[in-house]
Parts: structure tokens; sequence; C-alpha cells
């Protein structure tokens, strides 16, 4: 076990070298500096500006000295916000992303988990059909089209929520849903087509023959069992949250790291792209690493040392 | 769930038999070699299945619909996509504009229709380019296993873990924001999951008779696995293609919408609903139409390729 986790956590350090490589490398392969403007500087104020943001080394000069500079913690400054430090510019609108996020992620599990064991249990009945309609719905509509109309009904026509902002806990309802109403659906299918499965195994036969309650059969014994595939798909949930959130964050006009990143592609502001790329890459990692160690976790077979087959 | 007592025995069983239960048949009337039922090949019987799901065929329907509409309406409305008409923006819909009129007076119905040109082009465009790219790769690699597999599946799992979203940013970076780019884009990481299930496929055909009797023949690698074990992973292929569609629909909308993808006055729905929200209070119709046809796009294309995924499961034959 402890040799999976390992192996796990090196290639995660190799894919986001790779990762910041890759990136730094196709950040200086455009032509052209991104200090040129349209108007004229002389030499001398040209080769200061390259001086200050190093530009005048050579390219592995540069590049190491980033790799040593992020290590710190340190991404360098923008080029476009008036010489702000883009860790700074980060940290300041990690908060309403991350808040957001978290619920979104818990919303997206509970919901799902609920919605795929209810499915399982009435397998051909109404809520089953009735769940996997709304399974169904929730895949095909994507977030830019449920958050703008969502804001459309129930932020103007009826008034029950801010039409934009992140002030109190009300303002989180609308972005969540937007966010986690694909994810849920995702869930609810996947466990619903293993807890079936699960549920016509024998230990459930033989735990329904002890004569053991239907809720505590699933609670203790099916939902376990289930779980494998949700956990999987953890880290995939994670990836699918941030890029969500990039577009929430425009409709409800959320001051976080996704509005940063539209508009630091917009403006071409290539230190900030870099930052947030390798910050995203960061939490994405972590978080595929953190369901890698979860899947353990769940999984028996694997405390015990085994080797799960592919 | 399962009924453990066994069921009292019928009445007829302990009947005594007479002779005139039977009827006696000539020999010729006997044909025992003769299959009661018509026999159907494997795709016969997929096809029976596929279109026996309703919802399937709803979104096979809503599909053929879609792409006839979009190849015939831009050819017979009278107006285009781009000419704007200052006189006229913001109409709501009505009998000369169907779909109203967007912020610059262009007709929304057309524009509409060639946000279905675009987006149906860009799904099956990335479709296929991953389904050469995937079948290829997965094939070497689950054909040769061992080591060619573990360095390839290496390389593919490292690209697959770099997130998708920042591939395509950035590439949009270098590249200026286009169709080909988006295309480009999405093809870079995209046909990682494609090549995963050949790989799987064929890992579990290579061993099966008819390539040994193959390769025994002197067939080349090439051959075995383009001529005879990709044809027999078809089904797994053709699902995993489906489901590419909304997908690849989904991210140029998602993109456009940023801004990073199909520009002006090329009509995306991206786009379009990107210029709905932002007159969203007074002139809702420029949200909803587009909003309404990507939804329902990808609503066909998803039921369709679970439809396809259960025809092609025999787990779910009954």
């Amino acid at each position: 076990m402890l040799r999976y986790i390992s192996g796990k956590f090196l290639f995660m350090v190799l894919s986001l070298f790779i990762l910041v490589t890759a990136t730094f490398m196709l950040m200086n392969a455009i032509p052209g500096s991104p200090l040129q403007s349209e108007k004229a500087t002389s030499e001398a104020v040209q080769k200061n500006l390259e001086a200050y943001y190093g530009l005048d080394k050579p390219l592995y000069v540069q590049y190491g000295k980033y790799l040593a500079n992020l290590l710190q913690g340190d991404m360098g400054i923008s080029m476009k916000k008036k010489f702000q430090s883009v860790d700074k510019m980060i940290a300041q609108s990690f908060g309403p992303s991350l808040r957001l996020g978290i619920s979104a992620i818990v919303t997206s599990v509970v919901v799902g988990c609920i919605l795929g064991i209810l499915a399982a249990m009435y397998h051909r009945k109404f809520i089953d059909n009735l769940a996997m309609i709304i399974a169904v719905i929730g895949l095909a509509i994507p977030s830019i089209v449920l958050a703008p109309v969502m804001q459309y009904f129930l932020a103007t026509k009826l008034g029950w929520f801010e039409v934009a902002g992140l002030n109190g806990p009300l303002d989180y309802v609308l972005p969540t849903i937007a966010l986690a109403s694909g994810p849920i659906a995702f869930i609810a299918r996947l466990l619903r087509s293993t807890m079936i499965e699960v549920l016509n195994a024998d230990f459930i036969k033989t735990a329904k023959s002890k004569g053991l309650a239907g809720y505590v059969i699933v609670a203790k014994h099916a939902l376990r069992n289930s779980m494998l595939p949700v956990v999987t798909y953890l880290g995939v949930l994670t990836a699918g949250i941030i890029t969500g959130s990039v577009v929430v964050e425009k409709i409800f006009a959320i001051p976080g790291i996704g509005k940063h990143f539209v508009t630091s592609v917009i403006d071409r502001d290539y230190p900030l792209i870099m930052g947030i790329t390798i910050f995203y890459a960061v939490i994405l990692m972590i978080s595929r690493f953190l369901s890698d160690i979860a899947y353990v976790l769940v999984d028996p077979r694997m405390r015990a040392g085994g080797k799960v087959g592919k | 769930m399962s009924n453990f007592n066994p069921k009292p025995r019928g009445k007829e069983r302990s009947d005594t038999l007479t002779p005139d239960m039977f009827e006696k048949l000539r020999r010729e009337e006997v044909r025992v070699d003769e299959v009661g039922r018509a026999t159907l090949t494997a795709w016969q019987d997929i096809w029976k299945r596929l279109t026996s799901n309703k919802l399937a065929m709803l979104g096979f329907w809503i599909i053929a619909a879609l792409v006839v509409c979009c190849l015939v309406v831009p050819l017979i409305w009278p107006f285009d996509h781009y000419t704007t008409e200052l006189t006229n923006t913001n109409q709501a819909p009505n009998g000369t504009h169907w779909f109203g009129t967007d912020e610059l007076g262009r007709d929304m119905f057309e524009r509409v229709w060639k946000g279905a040109q675009i987006s149906l082009f860009v799904g099956v465009v990335a479709a296929l380019i991953d389904l050469v790219l995937g079948v290829i790769y997965g094939g070497i690699m689950g054909y040769y296993g061992g080591k060619v597999d573990e360095v390839m599946n290496r390389f593919a799992e490292i690209l697959y873990s770099i997130p998708y979203l920042l591939v395509v940013i950035l590439l949009l970076v270098v590249m200026e924001p286009s169709l080909t780019t988006i295309i480009v884009a999405m093809s870079i990481t995209g046909w990682i999951n494609m090549a995963w299930i050949v790989r799987g496929q064929i890992m579990q055909l290579k061993n099966q008779e008819y390539a040994l009797a193959s390769k025994s023949l002197g067939a080349g690698a090439m051959r075995i696995i383009f001529r005879h074990l990709v044809p027999n992973a078809m089904g797994p292929i053709l699902v995993t293609l489906t489901l590419t569609i909304p997908s690849a629909i989904f991210t140029e909308a998602f993109l456009s919408f940023l801004g990073l993808g199909v520009q002006s006055p090329a009509a995306s729905w991206g786009t379009m609903i990107d210029d709905g929200v932002g007159g969203i209070f007074n002139y809702p119709w420029r949200l909803f139409f587009p909003a309404i046809f990507l939804s329902v796009t990808i609503f066909a294309f998803n039921v369709f390729g679970d439809g396809l995924r259960d025809a092609f499961d025999p787990k779910l034959k009954k």
C-alpha cells in the first residue's frame, strides 16, 4: 500500500513538472515580447524593463529562476494589472472560488449518492425512473445554459435570490446548482448501476436472510461496495468543478480565480496565465492523489497490500 | 428479491396421459434441423434492440432532424447570419423573424441553424480525429502489450493527467481563437479515452483463435490489428464515438461562451448564449433559443449513445 501511494505521489510530481515545463516553453515560444507596446520606448527603458522581468537572460536561466521562485511560492508579476504579484492575486481570489467549489463538490456527492441509492433500491419503480429522468436532464443542460436561465427565472422574475455576487449564504445556492447539476447526474447513474449489481450479490442475500432491515443492508453492506467508482470519479469531479467555475463565476460576477483566468487569457498576461495554470494543476493533481488514497481506504483488498487489477 | 420457496407443482402434471392427448406426425413433417425463429446476425440483433429503445430513437430522430435542417434551412431562409440591420435590433419573435433578432439586428433563426452547423461539424470532426488516433494508438498498445504497452500507457497517462481545460486554453493563447484551434486543442487529449477503450478490447480479442489463425497464415501485426481485431471491437468504439460528440459540442460552446472560441460574426451557440446573457433582462429570447438548441442537441446525442451502449451490451439482453 505504501508502495502504491508513493508511486502515485511520484507520478503526480512528475506530471506537475512536465506541465510546468510545457507551459513555460509554450509561453516563451509565442513570437513577440509581451513588453512591446504601441508607444515607442527608448532603448534604455526597454533594456531596463527586460532586466526587471529577467527577459535579457538566456532561456534556461529564466526557466531555472522561474522554477526556483515557484518552489518558494513566487509566481512573478502580472504584466497588465499594475505590477501586482501573481501569487497575491491568486491568494486574494482563492477564497470565493474555494468556498463555492467545496459547496458544489459536497452537494454533488451528497445529492448524487442519495439519488443513486434510491434509484437502485427502487429499481424499475417510479422513484428509479424519476431519478434517471433527473439525471438525463442534468447531463443534457450545460452550466452555460442552466446558470443564466436560473438567474432569469429565480433571481429576476421571482426575486428569490440575488442576481449576482457572493455575499450571503443564500448567494451560494444558484452557482452551486449550476456547478453541481452535471456531477449529480453522473454520480447518480454511476452509483445506481454498481449498486444494482451489488444488491444482487450473495452477501446481500445473506444479510437479508439474517433479517437485517433494508436501510441497514444498504448503509452497511451495499454502499461501501458500490462506492469505488464514485471515489475514483472524485478526481475528475474536481476538474469539472474548476472548469465549470470559470463560466459560473463569469455569469454570477463572482470575484474568483476563474474570472482572472479568462481575463488573463484575453489580455495575454503571460505570468498570470502561467500562475493560474500551475495553481489549477496543483489543485487537480492533489485532489486526484487524495482520491487515489481514498480508493485504497475504501477497498479492503488494497489495504491488505494486494494489487487491484486494472 | 428472489423466491426461495419452490412453487407448488401444477395439477395437470399428475394427471394420467391418454393417447388422445398426442398427435401423430408423419416423418417428413418433422423438421428437427429447422430453427424455429429467423436467425439474426449480431448486427441485426443490435439494430433490433436499438430501435426498440424509444428514448434512443427519439435521440436519433432529433439528430437526423438537426442534420437535415441545418443543411437546408440556411439555403432557403431569406436572411443570412451576418447582415446587420440596425433599425431592427432586439425584435421579439414574429412572422418575419421567427426567433427575433439580436442586438445588431441579425436574424436569430438563421443564426441558430448556422450554429447547429458549427456544433455538429465540431462534434463530428473531433470525434473522427479521436477515432483515428485512439484506434491506432490503442490498437498498438493492446496488441503488443508488455514493455511497449507500459511506455505508451505511461505517456498517455501523463498527457491525460494534464487538465483538459488548461491544454485548450494554453493552446488558444498560442494560436488564434478559431474553429481549427478548438478542434486541435480538443484532439490533443481527447483521443486518450478512445485509446484505452480500444486497448482493453484488443487485449481481450488478441488471444482468440481467428487472430492466431491469421498469424499462422503469415499476416503482419498491422493486418491482424486493423483487419481482424478492430472490426470486432466496433461496438465499444462506436459507443465511445457517439458519446464524444456531445462533449465536443459542449466544449466548443463553452469556449465560445468565454470569448475564446468562434468569433463573431460566425454564429456559435456559445457566443449567442453569451450575447443572450448580456440582454437577458429585456430580451430573454436571445438567450432561450440557442440555449434550448444546445441542450436538446446534447440530450439527443447522450440518449442515443446510451441506447447504443445498451444495444451493444449483451448483459442487458433479455
